[in-house]
């Protein structure tokens, strides 16, 4: 590695470290009056100070930070993965499979006694939300690999995240035209939210984290031979089809376990590893947990923004990340335009 | 002493028959596989490095069907360099080149110093030891050919497959090539490439001549019923004429 190179990626490193520090301060401080070190520290020393500090300003702001990571290494891995810059986290079918998921729990309570029968509709009511767009966004990756016939080629998987991702939202569709009462829950998901994040859901985005980051990293030399194309990858003694499928495993877990705690929350994951390659340009081993980081910054500025901008009201994170996010890409193609 | 063998190999590309009942022996030294466009070439060398699915026949690698050899195996055995090596993303030279120490390492191992001398010599070997820091997006297509041949180099195999490496090339690199092809052969590799340059092709020890997905003739490069295949599959486009004691193929362009 060269200087520069080595360079670069420290002063990333150091970067990102210092900007989520502050970051996590203002998440802290973030409170319905906007946000302040003063307000932090009155709010601290008040009656009720630990319990919305410590059950639910720091799990809301450490949740935000872990969803973030885990789309911002979901999309560094899919773009890799499939060798396109645009490939993006949810192109797997796991968005739709997630929104469904949450539309069936939410349509279950209307419908039960009517178009369902109650014992049905108490079954899926049951499962909750989080646990329905989780499932749901594992099916949607499942439904994916199962037209594609496996991980064999890209394209085909590629075409079958399209392909299920289309039908998963015309169901979705259809269910909320039979109960529009669930409608109005499918929106704020889609809108994406960190509002609901507790300590429960850091724990598992947190081992959800601790399991796909190492394995990822572990793939990252494959992801390395793949940027020499698919048959070069093949000619150096890669088992292509069980690393992709390892590789789509883990994208499912990251996806689906993040849109189920924080709903959808759009382009971080695909920016971040844009970011992470215009700043310090290196080999998968490094852009991995980089992106990761960089999602994790992304999504907590998203929150303390979002919960700061027009205090006391909230605007929808994943609002502000499209925003954010469509921002960056539009101009970088303008930068790119002009060079 | 056969290193690879195709015997009676069909392979049929969409409506195509690419390959029609090809058997070839490789034995150790430089073999040069040509013939004009469409003719089967690369499909076939794709078919040696067990990257192309045949229809019908058998490939062995040292006495063993391909089929059968473990894919980390069979990379260690044989390095292949793609036609048109593509590249994407963010690796310096050096990384791309350390990546053919990919089969001994698989994904999990650390390199050795060993590796890291490997990685040096193939880069010094086709010369882009200067540029090793660089990025492979910042280099020009015949830089980028000579960063690919040294990862094909790197992973020190004893058979190396190269489709067409004088792409992008310019003489004196095209040259170098040669002299490096050569080189390896005298420390014991064998090489079997794709050449569209026949005058670089007749410095091999041995030729084989392809048209429409057949073999038409094969034989050491100063044998007189090759140099006329080899005339008549390029439709008497060419000659092949003896400068000094090396043969030249030069476009035959009087009516």
């Amino acid at each position: 590695m060269s200087e520069i190179d080595c360079q670069r990626r420290q002063r990333l490193a150091i970067g990102l470290l210092l900007i989520t520090l502050l970051l996590a301060v203002a998440g802290l401080a973030a409170g319905s009056e906007g946000w302040s070190l003063v307000s932090l520290a009155q709010t601290w020393s008040g009656p009720d100070g630990a319990l919305i500090i410590g059950q639910i300003r720091a799990p809301r702001t450490l949740g935000a930070w872990l969803t973030g990571a885990l789309l911002g290494l979901a999309g560094a891995t899919a773009q890799g993965l499939f060798r396109n810059p645009l490939a993006d986290p949810y192109l797997l079918g796991s968005a739709s499979g997630a929104s469904l998921g949450v539309v069936l729990v939410l349509a279950a309570s209307v419908l039960g006694g009517h178009a369902i029968s109650p014992a049905t509709a108490d079954a899926i009511a049951r499962l909750g939300l989080v646990s329905a767009a989780f499932a749901g966004a594992l099916l949607g990756v499942l439904l994916t690999l199962t037209l594609a016939r496996g991980a064999q080629q890209t394209t085909r998987l590629l075409l079958a995240g399209v392909v299920v991702g289309m039908v998963l939202s015309a169901l979705s569709d259809l269910v909320t035209s039979a109960a529009p009462d669930a409608l109005r829950g499918k929106q704020a998901f889609l809108l994406g939210s960190t509002g609901f994040l507790g300590w429960s859901s850091c724990v598992a985005l947190a081992i959800g984290l601790a399991i796909t980051l190492p394995l990822n990293w572990r793939m990252a030399r494959a992801l390395d031979a793949l940027t020499l194309g698919v048959e070069s990858a093949h000619s150096l003694g890669l088992a292509l089809p069980r690393v992709r499928l390892a590789l789509v495993a883990a994208l499912a877990l990251a996806t689906g376990l993040a849109v189920s705690q924080a709903g959808l929350i759009a382009f971080v994951g695909l920016v971040s590893p844009h970011l992470v390659r215009r700043f310090a340009p290196a080999p998968h081993g490094f852009t991995l947990v980089a992106s990761a980081a960089t999602g994790g910054t992304l999504l907590l500025m998203a929150d303390v923004l979002a919960r700061t901008l027009i205090a006391p009201q909230e605007v929808p994170v994943g609002t502000l990340t499209a925003l954010l996010g469509g921002g960056y890409l539009i101009w970088l193609l303008h930068r790119r335009r002009g060079s | 002493m056969t290193i690879l063998l195709a015997r009676q190999v069909s392979v049929a590309l969409g409506d195509t028959q690419a390959l029609q009942g090809v058997s070839l022996a490789v034995r150790p030294g430089w073999t040069a596989i040509v013939g004009p466009n469409g003719a089967g070439k690369s499909t076939l060398l794709r078919v040696f490095a067990g990257l192309q699915r045949i229809d019908a026949g058998e490939v062995q690698l040292n006495g063993r069907p391909l089929a059968q050899w473990p894919v980390r195996e069979r990379a260690m055995a044989m390095a292949w360099l793609a036609q048109q090596g593509e590249a994407s993303g963010e690796l310096t030279v050096r990384e791309v080149v350390h990546l053919g120490r990919l089969p001994r390492l698989g994904l999990f191992s650390t390199p050795t110093e060993q590796d890291e001398a490997r990685v040096d010599q193939a880069m010094a070997d086709a010369e882009c030891t200067a540029w090793q820091q660089r990025r492979l997006h910042e280099l020009s297509g015949g830089e980028r050919q000579r960063v690919l041949l040294a990862r094909a180099l790197a992973v020190g195999a004893a058979l190396l497959l190269l489709d067409e490496p004088t792409t992008h090339l310019d003489p004196p690199h095209q040259v170098a090539l040669v002299r490096l092809v050569q080189r390896q052969v005298r420390a014991g590799t064998t090489v079997v490439s794709v050449l569209h340059d026949l005058s670089l092709a007749l410095r091999a020890d041995h030729l084989v001549v392809m048209d429409q997905g057949r073999i038409c003739a094969e034989g050491p490069r100063d044998d007189p019923a090759l140099h006329s295949a080899l005339v008549e599959v390029f439709a008497g486009a060419i000659r092949i004429r003896r400068i000094d004691s090396h043969w030249l193929a030069m476009a035959h362009l009087e009516d």
